[in-house]
């Protein structure tokens, strides 16, 4: 117990005062966040262009649709037959011409109107005068046929399901997106963590071995103390790098939001977050994450992450000490990182289309696919019998995988220049 | 208990291959035995079963009276072939770290550590990484490690590679100092004139057998040949030679002198005292060399392996 307290505070602080670690650690997230400025400035740029667009309406029919706004500025080319028209425009270099006939036939116009420009315009701004048009001609088309516009208005209905279980447990789609949130992320942050460091335990393996101090420590310490260690010893130094980034990320991104006054909006969830929130139901957000199974999510994601780490990070090990050098570990990273995608594909595709479906089902019971699976699953509820069960296979596989692993370790750290095949470790696991 | 370390019929095979073969060994208190034999007789492979990096597939190990037991690491200390240290690491901080595996408290490590630095005139390397390190300056520091805690037993792998002259002999009048002390000393090399000069006893392996053990001294007297180097100053070269070869065997001479003699080697017959052929030899002229080969260990090995062969 001690020596593994030894190798564990070594091991820590091997990795943390480590050249490498220490930039990165520091350097990632300005890295991050200079990206995540760089992008929003750049994309604020491109919206502050100013697109000037020639209409050619004789008949005066869209004048109120078409009025300059932030984007866009009209100028009127009526006057102008339609040939010079588009000359003008071209040579003035404008964004584009739009060309409504002179015809007051709806169903004549709704196909006929052209808009002329030199690239094929943004997809956007088409859909945008799409709409518009619509709108205008659909207005016309219920004024004609009698409907009062204002009464239509009044009768529009906004409606927002009441979704409950069979349990009488409250729910709504904004408790999915954040269920959806809280699993994708933490299925992220645990493949990511057993790549980042799973290969720091790979690579410090491989250094005690290309040192040559492995046979000194080895006649000291039980080969499976010194793994236990480094993995161990890894994850704390691992935890720190991850709590220090969290932390800077988080001030950078606060500061750097400010200094350019943008809104950063990570995508899609916070978006509907802003919908939501829009129709005063920030209210209703913070009751549904705490109405979420908190506890049980946080054990589950302790269990899942230090469970999954453990796996992986034994075979990281066992790699480690079958080869020679880094370059040699190539043909066995493929049995490590497809499980991994493979439980982040089914996570992000099956998982949240379907949370309690046979693929995802399957998926978070497989020991390899589980830890992040399962960690995606729990947030909408997984009985706890399938929990348990999953667990339960994790436990054993991580037993088994971590006894194969030191028998592969401990024979393979004091085997030199052999090539490495799985044969050959079939064979260590006999000696 | 007058023997340290005993093995008895350890054998070990990794697959299809058997590295040893029921291999037994005794090796006295307070000693310094050599394990000799040729690349992957199995030396490395006993070493690390008394380390308890491997274990033996069938016999067993005696530490001072004890069956091996994993406890036992602290009172061995082992200077294995293939050595290195952690690169980035600061000297202090790692043989601080080695030391403490072994089981020294952090005081203890440090006291000892000072003395030991002071010996090997090492002090100011303390804050140094091994990288800065030269190879003969590491294989101070890892003998440093090896003998730290002060070990019953110590086991020495080829400890003299990597050193030049001056350092070899620091590190071999250390491995004295230390039999001295009370420690024994297992000690495993390619290089004969260093069994010669340090061993009391030694081991033969080869091809995973144990073809031959004793004390030094000993087998010396099992290889002896019977063979005479002879220097003489005769005025019948002819006769005298045509005599000699009528009453022993000569053999071409394998040594040289600073007379201008008749030089040769002279094999007796077992029956033969040593007398008789210097009588012999006086009675033809003025003797003035007469030496009794020895087998070096080197002729020991050769001839040992050669026989096995």
């Amino acid at each position: 117990m001690r020596n593994l307290k030894l190798i564990i505070r070594r091991e820590y602080l091997a990795r943390v005062r480590n050249k490498t670690f220490v930039v990165m650690t520091f350097l990632s997230p300005i890295i991050m966040v200079g990206m995540i400025a760089l992008i929003a400035y750049l994309s604020s740029l491109n919206n502050d262009e100013k697109r000037i667009v020639g209409i050619h309406d004789q008949a005066n029919l869209f004048a109120d649709e078409f009025t300059d706004d932030d984007e866009v500025t009209y100028l009127n080319f009526s006057e102008l037959p339609l040939e010079q028209a588009i000359d003008s425009v071209d040579k003035k270099e404008y964004y584009g011409l739009l060309f409504i006939p002179e015809n007051s036939d709806r169903t004549y116009l709704a196909n006929h109107i052209e808009f002329f420009s030199k690239d094929a315009p943004s997809n956007s701004y088409i859909s945008g005068i799409e709409q518009k048009i619509a709108n205008k001609l659909t207005n016309r088309n219920l004024v004609e046929n009698g409907v009062d516009l204002t009464k239509l208005a009044d009768s529009k209905t906004k409606v927002a399901l009441q979704i409950e279980t069979f349990s009488g447990e409250q729910t709504s789609k904004m408790a999915t997106y954040i269920k959806m949130f809280f699993g994708g992320a933490a299925g992220y942050l645990l493949m990511m963590f057993i790549i980042i460091y799973g290969n720091m335990v790979m690579r410090s393996v491989i250094e005690e071995k290309t040192n040559r101090i492995i046979e000194i420590i080895i006649s000291s310490v039980k080969p499976m103390h010194l793994m236990l260690g480094k993995i161990l010893g890894t994850s704390f130094a691992g935890i720190t790098q991850f709590l220090i980034w969290i932390f800077l990320g988080g001030i950078l991104l606060v500061g750097v939001s400010a200094f350019l006054g943008l809104e950063v909006q990570p995508p899609e969830v916070s978006q509907q977050a802003m919908e939501q929130a829009s129709n005063g139901e920030i209210q209703k957000i913070i009751t549904d994450i705490v109405s979420l199974p908190l506890l049980k999510l946080i054990i589950c994601f302790l269990f899942y992450f230090i469970g999954g780490y453990f796996l992986y990070s034994s075979i990281y090990a066992a790699i480690g000490a079958a080869v020679d050098s880094e370059t040699d570990t190539q043909q066995f990273m493929f049995p490590i990182i497809i499980p991994l995608m493979l439980g982040i594909y089914v996570g992000f595709f099956s998982v949240i289309e379907n949370p309690h479906g046979i693929v995802s089902t399957i998926f978070s019971f497989i020991p390899l696919t589980s830890p992040v699976v399962m960690l995606m699953r729990i947030p909408f509820g997984v009985p706890l019998w399938e929990i348990l069960l999953s667990m339960l296979t994790l436990v054993i596989s991580i037993f088994l995988v971590t006894l194969i692993a030191a028998k592969i370790y401990r024979v393979g750290i004091l085997m030199y220049g052999k090539k490495p095949t799985y044969k050959e470790m079939y064979k260590w696991l006999k000696y | 208990m007058n023997d340290l370390l005993v093995a008895e019929g350890v054998s070990k095979s990794f697959g299809d291959f058997t590295a040893l073969n029921n291999f037994s060994l005794s090796i006295p208190q307070q000693s310094i035995f050599g394990l000799l034999g040729p690349n992957g007789a199995g030396k490395t492979t006993f070493i690390r079963i008394i380390n308890q990096i491997t274990m033996p597939d069938t016999g067993r190990v005696i530490l001072d009276g004890e069956p091996l037991q994993p406890h036992h690491i602290e009172y061995i200390g082992y200077l294995p072939e293939e050595r290195g240290l952690y690169k980035s690491m600061k000297v202090g901080e790692q043989v601080l770290y080695l030391a403490q595996l072994k089981g020294l408290s952090k005081q203890e490590a440090k006291k000892r550590l000072q003395y030991w630095f002071d010996r090997l005139e090492i002090g100011d390397w303390w804050n140094k990484k091994i990288q800065e390190l030269s190879k003969g300056m590491a294989q101070k520091i890892q003998f440093i490690v090896t003998v730290l805690h002060r070990p019953k037993l110590l086991i020495f792998d080829e400890p003299f590679s990597g050193f030049d002259p001056v350092n070899a002999n620091l590190i071999k009048d250390e491995i004295l100092q230390l039999r001295e002390d009370g420690a024994t000393i297992l000690f495993s090399t390619h290089r004969m004139e260093s069994v010669e000069e340090l061993c009391d006893s030694m081991a033969l392996i080869h091809k995973s057998n144990k073809i031959l053990d004793g004390k030094v001294s000993q087998l010396k007297q099992q290889f002896k040949t019977n063979e005479y180097q002879v220097a003489i100053k005769t005025n019948q070269e002819d006769y005298f030679l045509q005599e000699v070869k009528q009453k022993f065997d000569v053999l071409p001479p394998n040594f040289h002198s600073i007379h201008d003699d008749l030089r040769l080697n002279v094999k007796i017959s077992e029956k033969h005292q040593s007398n008789e052929l210097l009588s012999f030899l006086m009675n033809h002229g003025e003797v003035n060399h007469f030496v009794e080969v020895i087998p070096s260990v080197n002729d020991i090995f050769i001839k040992t392996i050669k026989d096995h062969a």
